[in-house]
């Protein structure tokens, strides 16, 4: 219960998929993400963050920057920047990631990779806001 | 696996609604062994087949070690593989088991930590379990097992092994969800059984502990 308000708080930032509604298809923005409900076929939130709240079902592959998980997923999260598994998650998939925070209590059934940290590709480059290992 | 997104637990009712056992601090010289001989090889992936344990993914990926993580306790403990064979006596659905678990299809493991999980799996599923694993291994990779002496009793309960140390371990009780009670040791094995349950290995290592279980260093 500890972390509830925590995901109040975000709620309040960005979009917001409640627990009532599915969603069977491709979910994708350019945008974070807040979802409670039910989503069956892919996420795609390239630079931007997702979070599976408590009541979320996923039964998709997940892409995005950076991906916490209070709920349920059933496919593979691929986190450019970081994954955090809160204590009620239970994913059943791969997980890639730079970063991978996993709490106890949390259920994992599959890989969990944890990719090196790519390098700037030149001096004089803009830093990126997040390294993307999916390139 | 609809069912599970449904947010059904897939595990039985509990055994009473003890206490929490408190955790525990125990030294493992296999522990010690397999950390000595993963040190030696690179690329090194891991199968961890107990418990969900953060500390362990952290201690593994910090090491740029590759790590698969799956609890095959709770996933034995799924009312939907009783089942109940053409007579109607009750049975277990062993090849639906290992149609949705241990299922790591062109991937092989250099060290498997199988913990004391042979002591808490229905007994159907012991020896084809086993045989699985073995088919996951690289040929000179390691298992590490636990199994509990005929000292422990029946509410020895089955535990998260946190990696504390290249010798330590941190021992977590872990209860069933929603039930507050905990698994119970379903039996004891002696060193001829583990020696049988292993035949199709290469060798097996014993190593005595202080405390009411047996380490086995066994490699493929």
């Amino acid at each position: 219960m500890a972390e509830a308000p925590k995901i109040v708080d975000r709620r309040s930032d960005v979009a917001s998929i409640g627990k009532s509604v599915v969603i069977k298809g491709e979910l994708s923005g350019s945008e974070d993400l807040y979802l409670d409900g039910e989503v069956e076929g892919s996420i795609v939130l390239n630079g931007n963050s997702l979070t599976v709240g408590p009541n979320g079902r996923v039964r998709a592959h997940i892409k995005a920057r950076e991906v916490i998980v209070h709920g349920k997923v059933d496919g593979n999260i691929l986190g450019a920047g970081r994954v955090e598994l809160r204590k009620s998650a239970a994913v059943l998939g791969d997980i890639s990631s730079q970063r991978i925070m996993i709490e106890d209590g949390a259920y994992v059934k599959g890989s969990i990779d944890v990719q090196r940290d790519a390098k700037p590709a030149a001096p004089q480059a803009t830093a990126p806001q997040a390294a993307d290992v999916t390139k | 696996m609809l069912k599970w997104l449904r947010g059904g637990s897939g595990q039985a009712a509990a055994e009473g609604g003890r206490e929490a056992p408190p955790r525990s601090k125990r030294h493992s010289s296999a522990l010690k062994e397999l950390n000595r001989n993963l040190a030696r090889e690179e690329n090194i992936s891991i199968l961890d087949l107990g418990a969900t344990s953060a500390a362990n993914i952290s201690l593994f990926t910090s090491k740029g070690m590759k790590v698969c993580t799956e609890d095959l306790i709770v996933a034995s403990t799924d009312p939907e593989l009783q089942i109940k064979d053409f007579d109607g006596n009750p049975t277990y659905d062993v090849d639906r088991f290992l149609k949705d678990n241990l299922a790591f299809e062109m991937r092989s493991f250099d060290a498997v930590l199988f913990w004391d999980i042979a002591d808490y799996l229905p007994e159907p599923l012991v020896k084809p379990v086993i045989e699985r694993i073995c088919s996951l291994m690289k040929p000179g990779a390691q298992l590490l097992a636990f199994f509990h002496t005929k000292d422990a009793g029946p509410d020895s309960p089955y535990s998260r092994y946190h990696i504390a140390g290249e010798d330590a371990l941190d021992v977590q009780p872990i209860a069933r969800k929603g039930s507050g009670g905990y698994y119970k040791l379903l039996r004891v094995f002696n060193n001829r059984h583990i020696e049988n349950l292993f035949r199709d290995f290469a060798s097996l290592k014993f190593f005595l502990a202080r405390d009411n279980m047996r380490e086995v260093l066994i490699v493929r």
